[in-house]
């Protein structure tokens, strides 16, 4: 992790809704964070905390209506996002911010060879020749381990595995050679095995060519495995945020402290009774002006209820939270593993 | 695998043998050209009370398995003894009588409860099926229903897209418990639910074993939970049970290569133990259920493959109490239970 570098991707405030014909939904309450070249930030959230919609919002991916970007910065490469035109957004996407989807399935086109696929991007962004875009095409999926890949150009999505596929997904988003790359759950969709393999892919590519990666995922246990620091997002908004060990060592928000609480594990001691968050992630259905967390929060107080808490540097250097509570000082009892 | 997970004990399930081969058509008369052994030759044991923990990945036939235990298949061989009873032959008219002692509790609850009913309709419609109760005894039966499951009672008429993913995962439970079952299959009930509400889940059906004396099985391929909630856990790979053994034992000293490798890949929750974890990357794919290699069926992925391995496949053999695997790497060949594998 690089220290005091300039970050190449700056968010600030990011404020988005979505109008439906219920009313608005805040999906993305200021949201800021920045990503320094070469590291791994890790975004943890559960479904509709707002952490897949805030990657899709910044790079202008969500459809517009239902989507509309309510203010906040996106800096990248000295100029802001939010103020981009559609074709310098086209520009930008796949060429110097890469994306990788859940579900490889969905992403891939079942009518084109995965060749064709790969080589699109190269010869519309990198204005290659044929031939050329083709070498790279098989140099990347051979990049991404793929067997044989010269000739596997030639095959279409539904003659690779579900792993291949990601693999392939994998090598489009490095066709260009990208500043930072979105990961939106990449192994969500993939067996425990399956799983590893990708996560060891991962792990191999940013030491050989170094770039941002921004990882979106609910899976504790794969954060743990790869992230530099991590941001955990509820209800639309950043609650947590710190360098990855000193988020599980010292948790500060009580979602977080139950979130790790109640993940079992395949190893060490097993805990007789699972820690349970009771009720139901917030509705977003209002702007955000208390804490998004109060109603499931068993140290919410009256301050909660009126007061959205701000974003508060907290012990260790890069660590922040968005709490009006502070844990007792001796040990974090509750965030104990297991 | 005659497995003596609880040695004394009378199982309430007995699986022996069981396959369940789906045809693989082809040309105009639809002539079989093959058949995908989804689930090949498999016997375990549940016991009451217990939760049979099923495990494995994506397509190895843990579901295929759990439905055809039901019956919701015809299955193509072995012998299905539910409480004494063997089910695994009879018709389907004659299987209906017993529907009300097993049950089944689905993966997605947006798919499996009807879009157009409500839940009193939902949680009612078993009673109406097997019980022909009037109304007043339906309706607090419901109720009662309700209650054991953490629902709102006055949500009664409401439609089950008015509820959480969560909350439809206990409408699902509640449907399940109407008739007094004994045996319920849960098939990946957790796996659509986020991670906080799957705790809530989790609780729930421990909590309703207890009071209710149920026996579980439990397909998923969440180790993790998994461990949480299982007795005994059996892992599948490719339509057969490699490894079957209690909980502690099979997460403690996994023996079959499979077990270990798919128990090394499991991602810790803790970054410091995380960097401690050695992993087994298994190397590329599963095998077509369709064309399973000959011999093992982890051959091919095996990174501890012998000679042997791709020419017979391995018997299934007790290596530690109550632990069974089926590997060419333990026991000398005398001390298997061939007779119990040898279909």
């Amino acid at each position: 992790m690089t220290h005091g570098a300039e970050p190449v991707l700056d968010v600030r405030d990011l404020k988005t809704v979505f109008r439906t014909r219920g009313g608005e939904i805040h999906a993305v309450n200021s949201v800021s964070f920045q990503l320094r070249p070469g590291e791994l930030l890790g975004v943890v959230g559960e479904s509709g905390s707002g952490k897949s919609v805030t990657m899709m919002s910044l790079i202008g991916l969500l459809p517009s209506p239902p989507a509309e970007r309510r203010g906040g910065t996106v800096m990248f490469g000295g100029r802001d996002l939010m103020k981009a035109s559609d074709r310098e957004l086209r520009r930008v996407r796949g060429r110097e911010i890469g994306f990788i989807f859940q579900d490889p399935m969905t992403s891939l086109n079942p009518v084109f060879t995965v060749g064709f696929q790969i080589m699109e991007p190269l010869r519309k962004h990198m204005g290659m020749t044929l031939a050329q875009a083709r070498s790279r095409a098989a140099e990347l999926l051979d990049l991404v381990g793929i067997p044989d890949a010269r000739r596997r150009l030639k095959d279409f999505p539904h003659q690779f595995s579900g792993g291949m596929r990601q693999r392939v997904m994998i090598a489009m988003a490095l066709a260009c050679d990208p500043k930072v790359l979105i990961a939106d759950e990449p192994t969500t969709a993939l067996d425990v095995t399956i799983q590893a393999q990708i996560l060891e892919l991962v792990k191999e590519l940013r030491q050989k060519l170094g770039m941002a990666i921004v990882w979106i995922t609910h899976d504790l246990g794969v954060i743990a495995g790869i992230a530099d620091r991590v941001m955990v997002m509820y209800g639309g908004q950043v609650v947590e945020h710190a360098p990855v060990r000193e988020l599980f060592a010292n948790p500060r928000h009580p979602y977080t402290r139950a979130l790790l609480s109640t993940v079992p594990s395949v190893r060490g001691e097993r805990a007789p009774k699972l820690t349970v968050i009771e009720g139901q992630p917030p509705l977003l259905s209002r702007p955000p002006t208390a804490c998004p967390f109060r109603a499931r929060c068993r140290h919410a107080h009256g301050r909660c209820e009126r007061e959205n808490p701000a974003r508060r540097p907290v012990g260790a250097a890069g660590h922040d939270v968005a709490c009006h509570w502070d844990p007792p000082e001796a040990a974090p009892a509750e965030a104990a593993h297991g | 695998m005659a497995d003596a997970g609880g040695i004394g004990r009378t199982p309430l399930l007995e699986v022996r043998g069981l396959k369940m081969h789906f045809p693989i058509t082809s040309g105009l008369l639809r002539r079989q050209i093959g058949a995908v052994k989804a689930v090949d030759d498999v016997s375990f044991d549940v016991f009451p009370r217990e939760t049979l923990g099923m495990v494995g990945e994506s397509g190895c036939g843990k579901s295929t398995c759990g439905r055809a235990v039901l019956r919701l298949y015809d299955i193509t061989a072995g012998t299905i003894r539910l409480d004494g009873v063997e089910i695994g032959q009879i018709p389907q008219p004659r299987l209906r009588k017993l529907r009300p002692k097993m049950q089944m509790v689905f993966q997605d609850p947006q798919a499996s409860l009807n879009p157009r009913m409500t839940v009193a309709g939902i949680i009612g419609e078993p009673l109406d099926e097997h019980a022909g109760w009037g109304r007043r005894q339906k309706l607090d039966r419901i109720y009662e229903l309700m209650d054991a499951v953490g629902l709102n009672r006055n949500f009664v008429n409401r439609y089950p897209h008015e509820f959480s993913g969560g909350q439809r995962q206990r409408i699902g439970i509640a449907r399940a418990l109407a008739l007094n079952p004994a045996f319920i299959v849960c098939d990946e009930p957790i796996a659509a639910l986020d991670v906080s509400i799957q705790a809530q889940v989790v609780n729930l059906l421990e909590e309703l074993q207890q009071r209710f004396g149920l026996t579980y099985l439990f397909i998923s391929h969440d180790l993790s939970m998994v461990r949480h909630i299982a007795t005994r856990v059996a892992v599948m790979y490719l339509g057969k049970i490699v490894e079957i053994a209690p909980r502690e034992r099979l997460y403690a000293d996994p023996k079959h290569p499979y077990t270990q490798a798919l128990l090394s890949a499991v991602p810790e929750p803790d970054p410091a133990a995380e960097r401690r974890v050695e992993r087994i990357i298994l190397k590329g794919d599963v095998p077509s259920p369709a064309n399973p290699p000959k011999g093992c069926n982890f051959c091919t992925r095996c990174p501890q493959v012998m000679e042997i391995c791709r020419e017979i496949d391995p018997p299934t053999q007790e290596v530690a109490p109550g632990q069974f695997v089926a590997c060419h790497l333990y026991g000398e060949p005398r001390r298997t239970t061939a007779e119990a594998t040898a279909a």
